[in-house]
């Protein structure tokens, strides 16, 4: 029956249902109204925590321009289309990475990027960051859901290896978020939970016996400031102390726009790239937060609504993992800022200066917007 | 038997998802409700706490930098200890328009204006935000009274006080201890940056360079509150900082000053070790220097003249002094000899003051134009006979005398714990063909047979050798610590020992050393006469400029610095050894007149203890 069905979607019969403007240039107009939303807060931000450099501001305005382009461009292509690419584009990416670990080695020191002179500059631990889903999605579909282990080793593998390389780079935060949008498309798609279980049962005791017996006193040391740099205040420490009592000293309603003292004068090294929401909170204060907090999660509802209404188990994979990490991004970065987790460098979306980052995460709304304006309906008339 | 084939079922597998979905959907929400308990926590609740703070107080990370570890020798003398300072620093982020302040501090101080650059560099090398960082060191009294009158002029600048480090020695040690400095840029840039926070100083040279880790310590720190103006109103918490462990070296300090009174003021190096041991008891290079002047930073004259001093008193003679051995390695070469069987102790041969290899014209002369007739190992020793040696290296060949003189140390850094030793050199056929791409040539074996040619050995290599000779063979490294932070230093890597196909061999040459000393024909008998012990000794000149094919060595044609260095080896007591010592003494001319009396004093002074009238005056220290 099902079969049928998709014979049917591809046959001439569809026609598409197009019923606004927006949807006419396969855009969807609650995503757009939120993140314009939330990137033009985060530009009042950051004009507050770059010390009103305009500068900073034009450069964050232009790379979002790019990013909206980027993401509108994305939007045009047929879901099909992706999955079609998805394991080229994983070769591509992969073959990427391991440029830069060469190049990396021969220019003695850890590179992120790969310069094209006079071309361009990118990193391609951040494509990766799309192609990994993708990868990950289209491989668990060729095969009947949930994946069996066979399939589970698979696409560990796939998700284990570019992360390694990118956490040889060395870049903890990116690989971590690749490494999570992948296993979030093995949850999603239905991985048994003893599958899960033992996984977590056979780590505890792994971690244990590796903690004992293989991690010398200085690793011990090591993973101990990072699993609590509060313990390390001339280090990594010293962003969270001064992060706490920036977030501390706003309150409830902050104290106004412009207006922090601790997240200007007593500088945070990194207050307009990872650390912007302790600004946001010391001037906005609790409810600040809350809203923002709030904006995040109505994009996030749409995105689900996205997922939920994608049509094929493809496209609902790779949608329900973008919108999964895009709340880790937020979680994480939000959480180390408070001094919940430990400091990886992953950016608020959206608001912290960087525009990789920021074309990244509009290339996956993209996505989103591509897999939901593109739905076929069996034409009636 | 096989398995059913499973159809894609879409509905199903789209149902799986949602299922996902959905728990994926709960777990963001609880998620993001623990950020808004988090934010809640830190702002409503500790709001009082965190607002208080922020409201004229802020709360700074001070790190407190350790004290570092101190330096004694091996009776408990110090050697290095830290003395109190006043510094003048400065706090970019306090001082507002700070290139004002610094204009300010000029003034009121009544500095040259080269100094405004400098203040600007050393403000530049701040390493985290409200670092107060420290500009002007060595403070008098009168300088912290005037700025203490123009304080309100000068927001952000601060006298404070802190250790810094001080060699109540001066030059005895500046060879062997070393220095530390101001951390430069360099340095910074490979540093841990968290231990360093609070230290400004880092080991430069000798000891204090190689034992950097353990001297230095660990940083500690403090969360204070302060006001707005930078004041300090309360500790928050402290996490005191660990002081570096205390090294006591091997070095005896009257040794040291009766190695440097037996220099009596000539250009050279001494270096006395323990050949059982490997304690390095002296090491003195001459001329030497005033590590204190290099603490607090050196000015650029003062570094000039130091640097560009035809005497060289910053060049570490004994570390890095690279010198043709001379005569001084033939009772090795004796041990080859031996050893391998082409010479035994009573085989002879005939000098008729001259050697010639066959079909060669070339005569490679012995030091005594005359000839000593016929002559064997114990008086090739003592009489230092060249043609001797050239026939015997020419029967070694180049392979052997590298593969024994690499047994004995040369060619390679021989010490455990000494910074930037050389590692001299000892050619072969290999180095000789990657150096110059010629084959090796047997002439050039000949010479090396007495120590001269490509190869250059250090002072201290020349110690070491001669140690290995009273110890038959034990191979230890010398080193200078002898205890850190009350552990004993080890040798992860021990050196194989040397082991001959007969131990007598080794007696056969000390025969020959004792003879040098003690023998009727001995070249240094003049200076072993009347000891109350045995020595083992061997004299050797190292030659500045080669003497061309039937030219003779005209001491006043020669301008005084390419005259030939004077080495002396020896070991005592001979048939006990305590005590072995190398001693060169540049342009000094006469191995056995010049050296030899310098080896005997510093022999005397450790086997007799120093004598009563022998006085060793005080070093009288300037630090100017």
């Amino acid at each position: 029956m099902q079969k049928k069905f998709d014979a049917l979607l591809d046959s001439g019969d569809v026609t598409r249902r197009r019923v606004s403007l927006l949807q006419r240039v396969h855009l969807d107009g609650w995503l757009l109204l939120l993140i314009l939303l939330i990137g033009s807060v985060g530009l009042f931000i950051l004009y507050s925590a770059g010390s009103k450099s305009e500068a900073l501001l034009i450069k964050q305005a232009s790379s979002f321009a790019v990013g909206l382009f980027v993401m509108a461009v994305i939007a045009q292509l047929e879901p099909r289309l992706m999955a079609r690419w998805a394991a080229g584009l994983y070769i591509i990416g992969f073959g990427l990475l391991v440029v830069v670990e060469v190049m990396g080695h021969s220019a003695m020191g850890a590179t992120r990027w790969i310069n094209i002179p006079g071309v361009m500059r990118f990193q391609p631990s951040e494509l990766m960051k799309l192609f990994m889903p993708l990868a990950v999605a289209w491989y668990l579909v060729r095969h009947n859901l949930p994946p069996t282990f066979k399939h589970i080793v698979v696409s560990l593998l796939l998700i284990v290896l570019p992360c390694a390389l990118i956490a040889r780079q060395p870049d903890l935060g990116t690989s971590l978020l690749v490494a999570t949008s992948g296993l979030f498309v093995l949850f999603l798609s239905g991985l048994r939970w003893r599958w899960i279980i033992a996984a977590i049962a056979a780590a505890v005791p792994a971690g244990i016996v590796t903690w004992l017996f293989f991690l010398r006193s200085y690793q011990r040391q090591r993973v101990m400031t990072f699993l609590s740099p509060e313990s390390d205040p001339l280090g990594s420490g010293w962003n969270i102390i001064q992060s706490k009592a920036a977030i501390g000293s706003g309150g409830t309603t902050g104290k106004g726009w412009l207006a922090g003292t601790q997240s200007h004068l007593d500088f945070l090294p990194e207050s307009h790239t990872d650390f912007i929401i302790a600004v946001l909170a010391e001037e906005f204060g609790l409810v600040g937060v809350c809203l923002l907090l709030l904006c995040y999660l109505l994009l996030i509802a749409r995105a689900f609504i996205i997922t939920l209404q994608a049509q094929t188990v493809f496209n609902k994979l790779l949608a329900g993992s973008i919108t999964l990490t895009f709340f880790i991004y937020v979680f994480v970065n939000i959480g180390m800022v408070s001094g919940l987790l430990p400091v990886v460098g992953v950016p608020l979306p959206f608001i912290s200066f960087g525009g990789t980052s920021l074309v990244t995460l509009l290339s996956g709304f993209g996505i989103l917007m591509a897999i939901h304006t593109h739905r076929k309906w069996i034409s009636y008339a | 038997m096989s398995s059913p084939i499973r159809l894609k079922d879409h509905a199903r597998d789209k149902r799986l998802i949602h299922s996902r979905l959905m728990m994926t959907g709960v777990f963001i929400l609880l998620l993001s409700m623990v950020l808004v308990a988090r934010m809640y926590y830190l702002q409503v609740v500790q709001y009082e706490h965190h607002s208080t703070l922020a409201e004229n107080n802020r709360i700074h990370v001070q790190p407190l930098p350790p004290t570092r570890g101190l330096i004694y020798d091996r009776t408990g003398v110090i050697l290095a200890e830290n003395r109190p300072s006043f510094s003048l620093t400065i706090t970019k982020e306090r001082a507002g328009e700070w290139q004002d302040v610094l204009q300010k501090i000029v003034e009121v101080l009544q500095l040259d204006e080269e100094n405004l650059m400098l203040f600007e560099e050393r403000v530049a090398q701040a390493r985290r935000p409200f670092e107060p960082v420290p500009i002007l060191f060595e403070l008098s009294e009168e300088q912290i009274a005037l700025i203490a009158i123009n304080q309100f002029r000068l927001p952000g600048v601060e006298v404070a006080a802190h250790l810094v480090r001080y060699y109540p020695k001066g030059k005895s040690f500046a060879h062997s201890v070393g220095y530390v400095g101001r951390i430069n840029e360099d340095e910074l840039k490979k540093l841990d940056k968290v231990r360093y926070s609070g230290t400004h100083h880092i080991g430069k040279t000798g000891v204090e360079r190689f034992y950097e880790d353990e001297l230095h310590g660990e940083v500690g720190y403090e969360e204070v509150e302060t006001n707005a103006r930078g004041r300090v109103l309360r500790v928050l918490k402290r996490n005191e900082a660990q002081s570096g462990k205390d090294i006591y070296l091997t070095l005896d300090y009257e040794l040291q000053q009766v190695a440097k009174k037996a220099l009596a003021g000539r250009r050279g190096a001494v270096v006395a070790l323990v050949p059982d041991t490997g304690e390095i008891l002296a090491m003195v290079s001459e001329p030497s220097f005033d590590p204190n002047l290099f603490v607090t930073g050196i000015s650029f004259k003062a570094y000039g003249e130091l640097r560009d001093s035809i005497d060289q008193p910053l060049f570490n003679r004994v570390l890095r002094g690279l010198y043709p051995p001379g005569s001084t390695i033939k009772p090795m070469v004796a041990v080859a000899g031996l050893d391998t069987g082409v010479i035994t102790p009573s085989s002879k041969v005939f000098d008729p003051g001259f050697y010639q290899l066959p079909n060669n014209t070339h005569k490679y002369r012995n030091w005594n134009r005359l000839g000593d007739g016929w002559v064997d190992l114990d008086l090739a020793i003592a009489r230092s006979n060249d043609t001797y040696f050239y026939d015997l290296a020419y029967k070694l060949g180049i392979d052997n005398l590298h593969k024994y003189m690499d047994s004995f140390g040369f060619g390679q850094r021989v010490a455990l714990d000494v910074f930037g030793e050389s590692a001299g050199l000892m050619p072969s056929r290999d180095w000789k063909r990657a150096r110059y791409r010629q084959p090796w040539y047997p002439g050039e074996t000949l010479i090396l047979g007495i120590g001269q040619g490509y190869m250059q050995s250090t002072p201290l290599q020349l110690a070491h050798a001669t140690g290995l000779m009273a110890t038959r063979g034990k191979w230890v490294r010398p080193h200078l610590a002898k205890t850190v932070g009350g552990v004993p230093v080890t040798d992860e890597s021990p050196h194989p020992d040397i082991k001959l196909s007969n131990s007598k061999y080794w007696e056969s040459v000390r025969d020959g050393m004792e003879s040098v000393m003690h023998g009727a024909r001995g070249t240094a008998r003049k200076v072993g006469e009347g000891s109350p012990y045995r020595i083992a000794g061997k004299s050797g000149t190292a030659q500045v400029v080669a003497i061309k094919q039937g030219e003779k060595y005209d001491r006043d044609k020669v301008q005084e610095r390419h005259r030939d260095h004077a080495l002396f080896i020896a070991y005592a007591p001979a048939e006990n050894p305590q005590i072995a010592v190398a001693v060169m003494v540049e342009n000094g001319e006469s191995g056995s007149g010049v050296a030899a009396p310098v080896a005997k004093m510093v022999l005397d002074g450790w086997l007799l203890g120093p004598t009563a009238d022998e006085d060793i005056e005080p070093q009288t220290q300037e630090t100017e």
